[in-house]
């Protein structure tokens, strides 16, 4: 992944620290929302071509990795994203994002009239294969573009 | 299998009753049976079935129907009722928590009956109280003794729910009443779905997906391209309150009026079924016909409603 890029010179490769690739044109914001607290230098390159996707959104983060949160966060927006950990300028590990298939206290319901926007409680989600969340007590359903909105940093 | 010998004491799994998703078929089944036990017990041997006990019936938002049969279904079966009928007299306005509310009235009542106008609401109870909640309807969510009482209306007059052909006519976009039933539809066997909507009301995609492995459906514009097959005609109301254009609902209210001459070519066996309260959709005149089951409908939640009590009485959840 790293390699590519380097040929594509869209983005510097680091040295060490999270390169989150493959992300959908338009979710690098998002996920940089996720990756967030920035004692760590962050490099964001958004709409840059690629064979898989056409286009698409890149977040590098340096010296740091990212916790089970954040990658169950980003598996929510971005669920075929590519996460490799950078050591020395090598890919050390390629994590697997996988959805959740239940996400608690993320996600924020759609409807205004849902119980856990009323009373302070932690919200539920089941999140099924097409990636459709629905909420554990009103039983509303959000898709991917709704609760990509929605998600609690 | 013989008529009258199919008992098979299905039994029920829940400890709550929140929504209509966490049915499996027996326990559906379970319900129907202990209803038709209802009906069939002697007056007095029924008034000792709950006698001693307390139930709560805490509607936070008024709907005197509803609190009537369940009312009357405690009555019926001798256990005092504890409650309000409408939350703005009540304490619950002074800013308590929800949680708390439960919490409580959970150390009074044996099993707490709850209408709520927030969505969510009866589910988050029922994560509080040790004791069995029933949801009487918690906003446009659910109302799953609605479902089970037409259930039971539907094996009533058919002596099955399997194999019929059911349409449902109205406003099957808003509708939580035919999402619901739609739901618990397919978990019968060879059940033919009939949604007869304009497209601005079609029953919503996330419904049609659930139920779509399970179940046949078609979907149609008019009530008369498919009168001829239908066993069951579920009529519901076009709800003013759902539309942020009011020119709209004034377009759509009068769509479709379900009247005696609407039923003709319809098979002399087919029922029609309402939840009430109707307005326009629903002639007057169909009242006097074989087909006019709603009222009878309406009645058969008493049975439903005891059978509940009677099957959650001794839960405790821990
Ligand atoms: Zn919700």
């Amino acid at each position: 992944m790293v390699k590519k890029t380097e040929k594509g010179l869209y983005i510097k490769p680091i040295r060490s620290g999270t390169t989150i690739d493959h992300l959908p044109a338009g979710t690098a914001l998002k996920v940089l929302k996720i990756v967030g607290k920035a004692e760590n230098a962050i490099t964001v390159a958004i709409r840059v071509p690629s064979r898989k996707l056409g286009v698409k959104d890149l977040v590098f983060v340096e010296n740091k990795t990212l916790n089970e949160e954040q990658l169950a966060k980003i598996a929510l927006i971005a669920p075929n994203a590519t996460v490799n950990i950078i050591e020395n300028n090598e890919v050390k590990q390629k994590i697997h994002l996988q959805t959740p298939k239940e996400v608690h206290g993320i996600l924020e319901c759609i409807n205004p009239n849902c119980i856990t926007n009323k009373e302070n409680i932690p919200s539920k989600f089941y999140i099924n294969e097409q990636g459709m969340a629905k909420c554990h007590y009103c039983e509303r359903i959000m898709t991917r573009e709704e609760y990509s909105v929605r998600i609690r940093v | 299998m013989l008529k009258g010998s199919g008992r098979k004491n299905f039994s029920f799994s829940l400890t709550d009753v929140v929504s209509i998703s966490d049915f499996g078929r027996a326990d559906i089944e379970a319900v129907l049976e202990k209803a038709a036990a209802m009906e069939r017990m002697p007056r007095e041997k029924k008034l000792k079935l709950l006698r001693g006990r307390a139930v709560a019936s805490l509607f936070f938002e008024p709907s005197t129907r509803t609190r009537l049969s369940f009312e009357t279904a405690i009555q019926n079966l001798g256990a005092s009722v504890i409650g309000f009928a409408d939350a703005n007299v009540s304490s619950v306005k002074k800013g308590e928590t929800l949680s708390d509310t439960i919490r409580v009235v959970s150390g009074y009542a044996d099993i707490i009956i709850m209408r709520h106008y927030i969505e969510g609401a009866a589910r988050l109870a029922s994560e509080v109280s040790n004791k069995p909640i029933i949801n009487a309807g918690d906003g446009a969510n659910q109302h799953p003794t609605q479902t089970l009482l037409d259930l039971y209306t539907i094996k009533k007059a058919f002596g099955r729910i399997d194999g019929l052909t059911i349409g449902l006519l109205g406003d099957l976009k808003y509708g939580r009443t035919v999402h619901s039933l739609a739901q618990a539809l397919s978990l019968f066997d060879n059940i033919k779905l009939a949604f007869i909507a304009p497209d601005e009301l079609a029953m919503p995609q996330h419904i049609k997906e659930r139920i779509a492995h399970k179940v046949s459906f078609e979907e149609h514009a008019e009530l008369s391209s498919v009168l001829s097959e239908l066993d069951v005609l579920y009529v519901t109301r076009i709800q003013k309150e759902r539309f942020a254009d009011p020119a709209e609902y004034e377009r759509l209210k009068d769509r479709y009026v379900v009247d005696r001459k609407a039923l003709q070519g319809a098979k002399e066996t087919l029922k029609v079924m309402h939840p009430l309260p109707r307005v326009n959709e629903l002639s007057y005149d169909v009242d006097s016909t074989k087909h006019a089951l709603y009222f009878e409908q309406a009645r058969n939640g008493v049975p439903v409603r005891e059978a509940l009590l009677v099957l959650l009485k001794d839960v405790r959840k821990w």
